[in-house]
Formats: C-alpha cells, sequence, structure tokens
C-alpha cells in the first residue's frame, strides 16, 4: 500500500501537500495561532494609539479654545499626560484611608493649578471642564503604554501566554478605551454624562430652592418631601466636578448630630450584560464608587448613628457613564424621583429629617 | 516621543505590506488552481477539475475578505462626535411650550436663558441634555 493514495499526478501532489500541511502544524501550529493573536493585537494597539493621539489633540485644541493661553500648551499637557499618583503604603493598613485622601487632594489640587496655568482666561466651571478632559486624554495615554508594554514584551520573549492574556482582555480594555475618547469630547464640550445621573436627580429635587455650599465642592438644599426635611446634596455643577459626598454627608450629619431617619443614596451602577441602559434598581448600601474614601467616611458616620442608608442606581454600562448622557438614562431621572419618594413614605415617618445624595459627575448639570 | 511614532508606523507598514504580499501570492496560486481546474475538465477529469475548482474558490474568497477587512480597518478609524439635544421648557407653568435643539456649547440643565418664550414671553430654561443612540441593543434572544 503506497503512502500517497490515487494513481495521476495532481492527486499525489495534492496528497502530499496535504501530508506537509499536517507537519507543519504539528510543528508551528502554536506558531501560528500566536502570529493570528499578535496580527489582532496590533490592529488594536494601532487603533489605540490613534484613540490616544485624537485625545491629546482634543485636549490641546480645548485649552487653545477656551483658556486663550500665551503660549503654546503643548510640551505641558504632554508633560502631564505621563503624570502618576503613589498610593499610600499599605503593609500597616491602620489609618490608610486618610492617608489616600490627603494623596487625591493634592493630586486634585495639582491637577487644578496646572490647568489654570495651561488655561490662563478659564473661569472655574471651564477648570473643571478642562481637568477632566485632561484626566480622560491621561487614562487613554495609560491604556496605550500598558497595552504596547505586554504587546512588546510578549513579541521579546515568545511567549504565547503573555500575548494570549492580552488577546483576551482587549474587547475590554478597547471599548473602555472607546468610553475615554468619547468622554473628552463630552468633558471639552462641558456636556452631562451618563455618570451624572445622581446629580441630575438630585438636582430635579433641589431645583428652586436655596442651596447653600458644603465641604467638598458639594451643595445642599433642604427641600419638604412627603412630609419629611429632606437634605439634598449634590456635586456642585455645571462644572465637571465629583465632589467629596463622603465629607459632606459627614458633615451634614455631625450638624445634625446624627438624628437623621435614612440616607438615600443614588448613583449611576454598571450593568451586566443582558440588562437594559436606564433600568432602575433598588437596594441597601453606600452607592458611591471611585477609591473608597467616600464610601468609607459615609459608612463610619451611619455606623456611628446607626442610620439606615437605602441605594437607588439606574443601570449603564462603562462607556454610556463616561460618554454624553442617553436620552435613556436621562428619562430614568424621574423613574428614580418615584422610587426614592417610595422609600420615603415606606422607610421613614413623617416629620423625619432624610439625607439624599447624588452621586456622580456634576458636568453639565446645574442645581 | 515623534522618532518612537514614526518607528511604530514603519512596523505597522511592514506588517500591513508583509500580509499584502501574502495575501496576493495566495490569490495568484488560487488562480492557478482556476487554470488547473480548466485544463482538468477539458481533459475530462472531472473529479480533479471540482476539487482545484472548490480549493481555487476558497483560497480567493478568503484573499479577497482579508484584504476588504483590512482596508475597513482603515476607513474605521475615526471617533465621531455623537448628536446631542438640548431640550427647552418654558418656566411658566401655564405654557406648555417645549422645544429641542441641538447642544450648544455653554448649555447645561437648569440654565436659563436669555431667550423669552414665543408663546407667553415667560422665562425659558434648559431641561435635559441628551445623546439619542439609534441602534438597539442586541439581546441574543435570552
Amino acid at each position: 500500500m503506497s503512502l500517497i493514495p490515487g494513481s495521476d499526478s495532481i492527486t499525489q501532489v495534492l496528497s502530499l501537500v496535504m501530508y506537509v500541511f499536517f507537519i507543519v502544524l504539528i510543528f508551528y501550529g502554536q506558531r501560528i495561532q500566536m502570529w493570528v493573536m499578535v496580527r489582532e493585537v496590533e490592529n488594536s494597539l494601532h487603533k489605540l494609539r490613534f484613540i490616544k493621539e485624537e485625545g491629546r489633540k482634543n485636549t490641546i485644541e480645548a485649552i487653545k479654545e477656551i483658556g486663550k493661553p500665551t503660549t503654546d500648551p503643548t510640551q505641558r499637557v504632554d508633560r502631564y499626560l505621563d503624570y502618576f499618583t503613589i498610593g499610600p503604603q499599605n503593609m500597616d493598613p491602620a489609618g490608610i484611608v486618610y492617608k489616600l485622601d490627603h494623596i487625591l487632594d493634592v493630586r486634585d489640587e495639582r491637577l487644578k493649578d496646572e490647568v489654570k496655568l495651561m488655561a490662563p482666561q478659564s473661569n472655574e466651571v471651564q477648570i473643571n471642564n478642562l481637568e477632566n478632559t485632561l484626566e480622560a486624554a491621561m487614562a487613554l495615554n495609560f491604556i496605550y503604554k500598558v497595552v504596547r508594554h505586554y504587546y512588546i514584551q510578549g513579541k521579546k520573549t515568545l511567549s504565547l501566554y503573555v500575548i494570549m492574556q492580552l488577546q483576551m482582555i482587549l474587547p475590554m480594555v478597547m471599548k473602555e478605551a472607546e468610553a475615554y475618547a468619547s468622554a473628552l469630547k463630552a468633558f471639552a464640550y462641558g456636556q452631562p454624562i451618563g455618570d451624572g445621573a445622581g446629580p441630575l436627580v438630585a438636582a430635579k429635587l433641589m431645583h428652586g430652592y436655596e442651596t447653600r455650599k458644603l465641604p467638598k465642592d458639594c451643595v445642599m438644599a433642604t427641600v419638604p418631601i412627603e412630609g419629611r426635611t429632606a437634605l439634598i446634596i449634590k456635586a456642585e455643577g455645571p462644572g465637571g466636578n465629583v465632589g467629596k459626598p463622603g465629607d459632606a454627608v459627614e458633615a451634614v450629619i455631625e450638624e445634625y448630630q446624627g438624628k437623621i431617619a435614612n440616607v438615600i443614596m443614588i448613583d449611576a451602577g454598571l450593568k451586566l450584560e443582558g440588562e437594559m441602559v436606564g433600568e432602575v434598581a433598588e437596594g441597601i448600601g453606600a452607592a458611591i464608587g471611585g477609591p473608597g474614601v467616600d464610601q468609607y467616611k459615609i459608612e463610619d458616620k451611619l455606623t456611628k448613628y446607626k442610620i439606615p442608608v437605602n441605594a437607588v442606581i439606574v443601570k449603564e454600562d462603562i462607556g454610556d457613564a463616561v460618554s454624553p448622557m442617553r436620552k435613556e438614562i436621562n428619562d430614568a431621572a424621574d423613574k428614580v424621583i418615584e422610587r426614592v419618594k417610595a422609600v420615603i413614605l415606606e422607610r421613614t415617618k413623617e416629620g423625619d429629617t432624610i439625607i439624599i445624595v447624588g452621586v456622580g459627575n456634576s458636568i453639565g448639570v446645574g442645581q | 516621543m515623534a522618532q518612537e511614532q514614526n518607528q511604530q508606523s514603519t512596523g505597522n507598514k511592514i506588517s500591513t505590506t508583509y500580509v499584502t504580499f501574502i495575501v496576493l501570492i495566495v490569490i495568484v496560486i488560487s488562480i492557478g488552481a482556476l487554470f488547473l481546474a480548466g485544463n482538468a475538465y477539458i481533459t475530462g477529469d472531472q473529479l480533479t477539475a471540482g476539487f482545484l475548482a472548490l480549493i481555487g474558490l476558497i483560497a480567493m474568497t478568503l484573499s479577497v475578505f482579508i484584504l476588504f477587512q483590512s482596508r475597513r480597518q482603515g476607513v474605521e478609524m475615526k471617533i465621531e462626535a455623537p448628536k446631542v439635544m438640548t431640550t427647552i421648557e418654558c418656566t411658566n407653568k401655564t405654557c406648555s411650550s417645549k422645544s429641542v435643539r441641538e447642544y450648544q456649547r455653554g448649555d447645561y440643565v437648569f440654565k436659563e436663558l436669555d431667550v423669552a418664550c414665543e408663546k407667553c414671553q415667560g422665562k425659558q430654561m434648559i431641561t435635559a441634555i441628551y445623546k439619542e443612540v439609534k441602534e438597539k441593543e442586541k439581546t441574543y434572544g435570552v
């Protein structure tokens, strides 16, 4: 029996080609697989570089347009894109929250000062918007550099597993990068973003009532709702600002000596795939994201005075959270108000004092 | 930084050229296979002709697909700003005037506008700013 079947020459050649193909696949299959993955990562990296460059360009243009600087801000922006923050040492975690809080404060102040220098003609609202724009550009720069690092490392070491891990998380990384690219324009223009769902609800509740400032960058209004006194808190808008709701809630609870019947927190929450954008859900706990400092402060005070905490969230994905607010999220604000009123009626008595916090970025949302 | 970018773009150029080169070779081979198929058909060997034609067509389709895909990736490389709308309502509670226009820089929710309401000459205010996403999310039948 012949190893290469068939009688005519073409069939024999084709069979031989099949054998060669099979042997090549046995020895070089992994290399081919890696080559395909490298190509995929390369394409994404190319796209990431484009997004990062667009982000940088948009930031510089926004600074030039809004801030009217006398000198070209390009060099300063480039220097700032690589700006980093070193978190506190956690070998002895006692007191780490306040150390982190301090570092974040220093970072925020530094960023604001830099923006003031880059855009001297801008007002407070514009400075906040430009600060957010710069942060989005920094995030894009960081994503690009990290992906490039693992791509080069994978190619250098010819490690399938480094490339494979990178290729597996790339769809999520790309989604985040595209979201930041979209956010950049929203921040530069001062448009409300999906993360502003909480401040939008708070603004709707407090609009028309006198407001006063709270630490830090937050505002509060006293509003009668369903026979209760509601203390509505949000970050001060319309500039891009998340404020420090932890400090604000802490200050108000102490001001009222803990005599608060309930705290209701409203925030944008990440949706799972399959859930609809703008869905409203209710639960228990301090609904607030970020590095955890504000959540810690709020939980600390709530525990001290045994105050119950309820949360209402508007579901959206990461892309919706940092890009201009979708109509579904805007429309969800009225549904959230209904839900908050239901919580108030069910969980508190007439004459009680409650706190309602709209957590999120107040960009494009006044009060 | 510029030098680094130049190096990167050269790298991309090389890999793109490399892929295009491979695709062109595959196209040439597939044309050869189709030619051989025609030849085999004329000589009466229909089985070989069919086999070669199948291989040739599959190779050609895949090559054209890869070429178009790489071209499409180049075209898709742009960030589009979504269309954002601003809703303006009259603050006079008896007037139900409401209008929607494109977002203008400086707009924010609850901003009182200088332009008076056309119906009642009352003050106007921005009540909503949003973008409309037309494409519906896929549910994957679950």
